[in-house]
């Protein structure tokens, strides 16, 4: 249990059955008035932002998130299955709590899940990942169009722009908190 | 850099001094370390292992000077309040204190206009402006002075004594009162506040619901509490119980009563006293939005 005292940045509660992170706080009490103490949360399933007021003597529960490093199994419609090494428990996620991290999930990547409980809420994936290209234009030599990059298809469907050298079958780094090509992986 | 922070907040606490000692006010030195505090429904004070408190506000031994005939004394001291950590709040803070005998709070808007004007003289000689969330503030152009009754209905469209009834007060002062006294360019001052808000302030003779209390305001920052004082020890009593009961109710510790205090309040001259954050009138100097950025260590970095 938290109480109004414990309210600061990066404190994360339950509110309505939901984990919130606390990422705005300022404690306001006008001259020999009551203590107020202004929050503005985000809801850590969902994103939706919250703006709440509390007075002294309120309390909350605290949100026990852990984060466990899991390995991507498979995807089966909407829904990515990770696995966790040592306990062999398996997660199920669904695409929209992944955001972007689809674009780059590939079978056996490592990332670190954030267990709510049973649920998985969010993903962090590697800064970088090395994916195959499977689709992509060939380069004509001696191209004066001026085009520094072209369109190309990775092997879990993410399509992202490259220079125009990188051919089909050739294994690309991807910074996974931009979404672009970052380099080459060579030989 | 806070080497800079540190120097204007030195020359601030200098020029306060000056100020006062220019004229004529005798600068006081009282224990930190009492017995007892008012009692106050909102402010709890730091206690130490022995049953003794830090002082919430040098006012009960200052008071007590004024009754012994001292005529003009002021303090820089600090101040504690349990709990008390914001943006605007320390827990350990600098306050000043000055109070005047045979004076009411007239007086002491008279006296918070010129000292800000020689504050900002002395520390901004360039600006001669005081700054606050990108708001410029000028303490030489005229000050206005609203009613508390008024800002709130003028600001908040509301009934002050309606709030006050629904325990909205502090949240219409503070999310539609004080953020529209920001919009002035010179200090504001609000004044006579409603009775039950004064514990220690004398009710307009005129008027038992409203007391002789003003809350001064620059840039919509909070910096000074000034009232004519009470000097009725029966009444004051009776204010400290009341303060007592409401915090027994609130599940706070039901603090002693400063009995000497009580007991010398009787003599007290009509009289005037006002606290103002020197913190705060530092980070107005500065032009800062942070209490942090102004003093030489917050309590997280101790």
């Amino acid at each position: 249990m938290y109480t109004v005292a414990d309210l600061k940045k990066g404190l994360k509660i339950i509110l309505d059955g939901d984990p919130y992170l606390v990422i705005a706080f300022d404690f306001v009490k006008p001259g020999k008035g009551q203590a107020l103490y202004r929050t503005k949360m985000r809801n850590m399933i969902n994103g939706s932002l919250l703006d709440r007021t509390y007075r002294s003597g309120e309390s909350f529960e605290s949100a026990n998130l852990e984060e466990r490093t899991m390995e991507f199994l498979y995807k089966e419609g909407d829904h990515y299955t990770f696995m966790d090494q040592q306990t062999y428990e398996q997660v199920v996620m669904e695409e929209e709590a992944l955001g972007d991290a689809k674009n780059y999930l590939l079978e056996n990547l490592k990332a670190e899940v954030m267990l709510f409980g049973e649920k998985a809420i969010g993903i962090s994936l590697p800064n970088f990942v090395n994916l195959r290209v499977t689709a992509t234009e060939q380069w004509a030599k001696g191209d004066t169009s001026g085009n520094d990059s072209k369109p190309a298809t990775v092997e879990t469907g993410y399509v992202l722009r490259v220079p125009p050298f990188i051919e089909e079958g050739e294994l690309i780094v991807i910074d996974t908190r931009t979404g672009e090509y970052s380099t080459r992986v060579k030989g | 850099m806070k080497s800079d922070a540190l120097w204007l907040r030195a020359q601030v606490i200098k020029a306060v001094r000056d100020f006062f000692w220019e004229r004529g006010f005798l600068e006081v030195e009282t224990p930190l370390l009492i017995p007892a505090n008012a009692p106050e429904e909102h402010i709890n004070p730091v206690f130490t292992t022995s049953s003794w408190q830090l002082q919430t506000s040098p006012e009960i031994c200052m008071k007590r000077l004024l009754s012994a005939g001292h005529q003009s004394l002021f303090q820089i001291s600090r101040c504690w309040r349990s709990g008390e950590r914001g943006s605007r709040h320390l827990s350990e803070f600098t306050m000043l204190e000055w109070y005047r005998a045979d004076c009411n709070y007239q007086n002491l808007m008279t006296d918070s206009e010129e000292l800000l004007q020689y504050v900002v003289e002395i520390c901004r000689p360039d600006s001669r402006c005081f700054g606050y969330k990108d708001i410029t503030i000028n303490p030489c152009a005229p000050w206005e002075r609203i009613t508390v009754q008024e800002s709130f209905s003028r600001f908040g469209n509301r009934d002050v004594w309606d709030c006050l009834r629904k325990g909205l007060y502090e949240e219409i002062l503070t999310s539609l009162v004080e953020p529209a006294l920001a919009g002035f360019a010179a200090p504001v001052i609000l004044y006579d506040y409603p009775a039950e808000l004064a514990a220690l302030a004398r009710v307009k003779p005129e008027n038992k619901n409203l007391a002789e209390r003003f809350e001064l305001y620059v840039g919509g920052l909070e910096l000074a509490n000034g009232f004519s004082e009470l000097n009725d020890p029966l009444e004051q009593r009776r204010r400290f119980e009341e303060a007592n009961a409401a915090r027994s109710c609130a599940g706070h510790a039901v603090l002693p009563l400063p009995e000497p205090f009580l007991y010398t309040l009787g003599v007290m001259p009509d009289s005037a006293g006002i606290a103002l954050g020197i913190d705060r009138l530092v980070m107005l100097t500065a032009g800062v939005d942070s209490i942090d950025e102004i003093v030489a260590f917050t309590p997280e970095e101790l």
